[in-house]
């Protein structure tokens, strides 16, 4: 059984802005899912629609083997536990006024199964002195605070974590051990993760599939390894090549997009990549492109590609 | 520095409330015991430490006594107005939708009568007693506390802490409960510290023009009232009550700015 | 162009932020300054033109500007004139109820030149200029916002900028173009650069020399070339190491345990012994002073 099936979502709002136009992607249990994009591509609204933190407007959400998509905040009570979101600013995320021991055991004590000691176990686990618990989160790194996010994300045992930028604002070297901890983690307790990324190579370490998202739509999905160093869309090689090189030997001649991704509220008619795209043809502003398996697992939605 | 603001200005709240609780011990005199003989007397003389009014009343007695009506219908109301603010703010901010539309529908509304009009003719049918007094000021008073907690809860609702909370499948009343009241409380210390100074001034001056508190009973209004007859000639009776209302509006007032001051600091701290 | 010499920077409660920095930024050249929190890499130069907050000042060294020691000058004629800033937050560097092309003019104003707004727009990239001069910031995303504050810091035509992780806040794709734009007024404008920095790439894309800092000090320089083949310092060779890599798929990523120090509490000797394989009792007790333009007392030894 899948961890997290997404099947025709859409999410769009009043005055015609949609944050996602039909997208299907599949987590399998124990597997990082990495969908990446940048600013306005609809990443995070998928991020919270899958943990129905916020209510699809069309498609269906399964997660764990259940249809969640249009349970009441009561029905899905009980199954919360199941699926959890990490978000991106762990200050933020965090209630300023409760200890980093509380934070967690909140989790607990709203199922009734608060015991100190398993707070402790916790916070052990994400690399945490439980004597850090009394600490409240001004009083934490930023690395600290997040490993306190994570460590209440898994209080309740779930068996999928949306992870919606979860190393975006730490400092670099933070952000590794950070990253190397979800990895312990999932290899441990057999989490699968969706984690939402714009940085690739911060996925790259953690990821087995890649879905790459722009304006709403998925551009092209395949294993990590396939997508990141032989991409075949034209964004995702744009947004490879953008990636600065560790060595100035590397530099190489590389796809640079022109402008600006546009406003989700204005989307182009046809491929709604087609204005940046280097190798647009006319026929791209009218026909939207489907996502077509190229291969088993390679899915392209690009037909000139 | 402010640190020093909030402290000195409860410490001369607490100073003004000890005062006029222990108004008998302190002036030894019956603030209602007329004494035409010993009328207008300046203060100091024979065991009058602010001296007579016309009636030859003590005017330290008066000033204390009347005291107690003001703090007390000004801390009540000022403690009314919170509480009801504190629970409409809370269903218009944090539910939305109709409690919304209703509640700050009512409050606009309410925000465009002209108040002390609509006081001014109610006290004068109903008669200016305690409880009406208590009652109507907490009806001019509760617009300010629901706003403020209306836009706090609104903000708070959409925070990822709370968003947290939620996807943890916690309840609305846990959640307002542990997240939302206790982030609106500071706000609402300093509207109500505010607060208690207007209505202790809004009172003040509806007893000034008759409609409040009713002579004999002394209170700060009126006895401003009755000096204005013989300033010239007992100018005490005007200023001790005309002092104390002053000097206990400043002090609110400071203890208000004070308050929004050193919790503005522990908020930029996070 | 700006050349710092030993500088060092205090809080008032006399915490070195900055702790005897050495760097050079000549004309035509972009430097790039990489380091991380907490290493004081924004505070050198803020506290050099006047810029740091209150309390926070030079009180060590010196500092030199086109020639002239900026211990004595008017800061204020120089910022926006002869030295441009551009910051990291692009939606908080402007104006949020001034026009664009305003901004820009004002920016002239202020040094009593004259601007000519649409030109300045076109060469920082901006694509239909004449419309976007009279635009309000609101109107432009992240990426545009970031150009025109970079506009505004070259309509002086200054001889330095000093760009202080001009891209973090930008999408990737349009990073690589802020980047650009910089290379490009390097080479036709000789526009002397320090880009301060977290991310190693950025500067290898762009900058000709390096500095690395750590916890106050500059603890390795060099060319680009020579610092991403063959980097000294323990902590630059970690921080080229931790840096993920495409190509490497699902592992541990390499980690420098532990945190960078805060300034307050910056350990004895050499500041990154407790986090460094190669550290010794000599490395406790002797802060290594920069020889050669690595500071350490292994310079080049074992990784």
């Amino acid at each position: 059984m899948s961890a997290l099936v997404i099947e025709n979502l859409v999410r769009t709002y009043d005055g015609g802005l949609t944050a996602v136009d039909n997208v299907s992607l599949t987590v399998a249990a124990g597997e990082t899912y990495a969908l990446v994009g940048e600013s306005g591509c609809g990443k995070s609204t998928l991020a919270r629609c899958a943990v129905r933190l916020d209510t699809p407007t069309g498609g269906r959400i399964v997660v764990n083997g259940r249809d969640v998509t249009r349970l009441s905040r009561r029905a899905l009570r009980p199954l919360r536990g199941g699926f959890q979101l990490v978000f991106q600013d762990p200050m933020s995320s965090l209630e300023p006024r409760l200890s980093a021991h509380d934070a967690v055991g909140e989790a607990l004590r709203i199922h009734g199964r608060y015991r100190p000691e398993a707070v402790d176990a916790l916070l052990t686990e994400v690399g945490l002195d439980p004597s850090l618990g009394a600490r409240l989160p001004h009083q934490l790194s930023g690395g600290q605070r997040q490993r306190i996010g994570i460590a209440r994300a898994l209080a309740l045992e779930p068996q999928l974590l949306v992870l919606d930028e979860p190393v975006a604002s730490l400092d670099v070297s933070v952000q590794a051990q950070v990253v190397n901890l979800l990895r312990e983690l999932q290899d441990r307790r057999g989490l699968a993760y969706l984690f939402i990324a714009h940085d690739l190579a911060v996925v790259a370490s953690l990821a087995h599939r890649v879905g790459v998202m722009y304006l709403g739509r998925i551009v092209e999905e395949g294993p990590a390894a396939q997508v990141l160093t032989d991409p075949q869309h034209p964004y995702t090689r744009a947004l490879v090549d953008a990636i600065p090189v560790e060595s100035p030997a590397l530099r190489r001649e590389r796809t640079v997009l022109k402008g600006e991704p546009p406003s989700p509220v204005e989307r182009p008619g046809g491929c709604v990549f087609h204005p940046r795209c280097p190798i647009a043809r006319p026929s791209c502003a009218q026909e939207v492109p489907a996502l077509e398996e190229r291969v088993p697992g390679l899915r392209v939605a690009c037909p000139y590609s | 520095m402010k640190r020093i603001g909030v402290w000195g200005a409860a410490i001369g709240l607490l100073l003004i409330v000890a005062a006029v609780l222990l108004a008998g011990p302190i002036s030894g005199h019956d603030p209602l015991a007329q004494n035409l003989s010993d009328r207008l007397l300046p203060p100091g003389t024979d065991g009058h430490l602010l001296g007579t009014d016309d009636k030859g009343r003590d005017v330290l007695a008066r000033a204390l006594y009347g005291g107690r009506i003001s703090l007390l219908v000004g801390f009540v109301a000022a403690t009314a107005a919170a509480v009801a603010g504190i629970a409409l703010g809370l269903l218009a901010g944090y539910y939305g939708g109709w409690w919304d539309r209703i509640i700050s529908g009512m409050a606009d509304i309410w925000i465009a009568f002209p108040f002390l009009v609509l006081a001014v003719a109610t006290l004068a049918v109903v008669g200016g007693t305690v409880p009406v007094l208590v009652v109507l000021l907490t009806f001019g008073a509760w617009v300010t506390p629901t706003r403020v907690t209306r836009g706090l809860a609104r903000r708070l609702r959409g925070a990822d802490h709370v968003q947290a909370a939620i996807g943890l499948g916690a309840s609305d009343g846990r959640i307002i409960r542990r997240h939302v009241l206790p982030a609106v409380l500071p706000a609402n210390l300093i509207v109500w510290t505010l607060t208690v100074g207007t209505l202790i001034l809004i009172e003040g001056g509806l007893s000034f023009l008759g409609l409040g508190v009713r002579p004999p009973t002394p209170s700060w209004g009126n006895m401003l009232s009755d000096g204005r007859g013989y300033l010239e000639l007992a100018w005490w009776a005007t200023a001790a009550p005309g002092a104390a209302l002053t000097l206990t509006v400043l002090l609110t007032n400071l203890l208000g700015d004070a308050l929004r001051d050193s919790l503005d600091i522990k908020l930029r701290d996070r | 162009m700006l050349n710092l010499e030993s500088v060092v920077v205090t809080t008032r409660s006399g915490v070195r932020l900055v702790d005897g920095v050495d760097l050079t930024v000549g004309a035509g050249e972009i430097v790039g300054l990489v380091g991380e929190s907490g290493s004081g890499k924004t505070v050198t130069t803020t506290a050099v033109f006047g810029l740091a907050g209150p309390g926070v000042a030079v009180t060590g060294g010196r500092a030199v500007f086109d020639g002239n020691d900026l211990a004595g000058a008017d800061l204020r004629r120089l910022r926006g004139a002869q030295v441009g800033f551009v910051f990291q937050d692009p939606s908080t560097a402007l104006h949020p109820l001034l026009r664009i092309g305003d901004q820009i003019a004002e920016a002239g104003q202020v040094h009593g030149r004259h601007v000519d707004v649409a030109a300045a727009l076109a060469e920082v990239g901006v694509p239909d200029p004449a419309r976007r001069v009279r635009q309000y910031p609101h109107e432009l995303s992240g990426g545009l916002r970031q150009r025109v504050a970079i506009a505004i810091a070259l309509a002086n035509r200054p001889k330095l900028v000093v760009a202080d992780e001009p891209t973090t806040a930008l999408d990737v794709t349009v990073q690589m173009q802020v980047l650009r734009l910089l290379a490009r007024m390097r080479d036709e404008q000789g526009t002397a650069t320090l880009l301060i920095t977290h991310d190693l790439g950025l500067v290898a894309e762009v900058a000709d020399r390096v500095a690395v800092m750590y916890a106050g000090r500059v603890v390795e320089t060099g060319t680009v070339a020579q610092i991403f083949a063959a980097a000294r310092h323990p902590y630059t060779r970690a921080l080229l190491a931790s840096r993920p890599r495409l190509a490497a798929g699902r592992s541990a990523l390499p980690v420098i345990g532990g945190a960078p120090p805060v300034p307050a509490a910056r350990p004895a000797g050499c500041a990154f012994h407790p986090r460094c394989a190669l550290a010794t009792d000599l490395c406790a007790t002797v802060a290594p002073e920069p020889a050669d333009g690595v500071a350490c007392h292994f310079a080049g030894g074992p990784s």
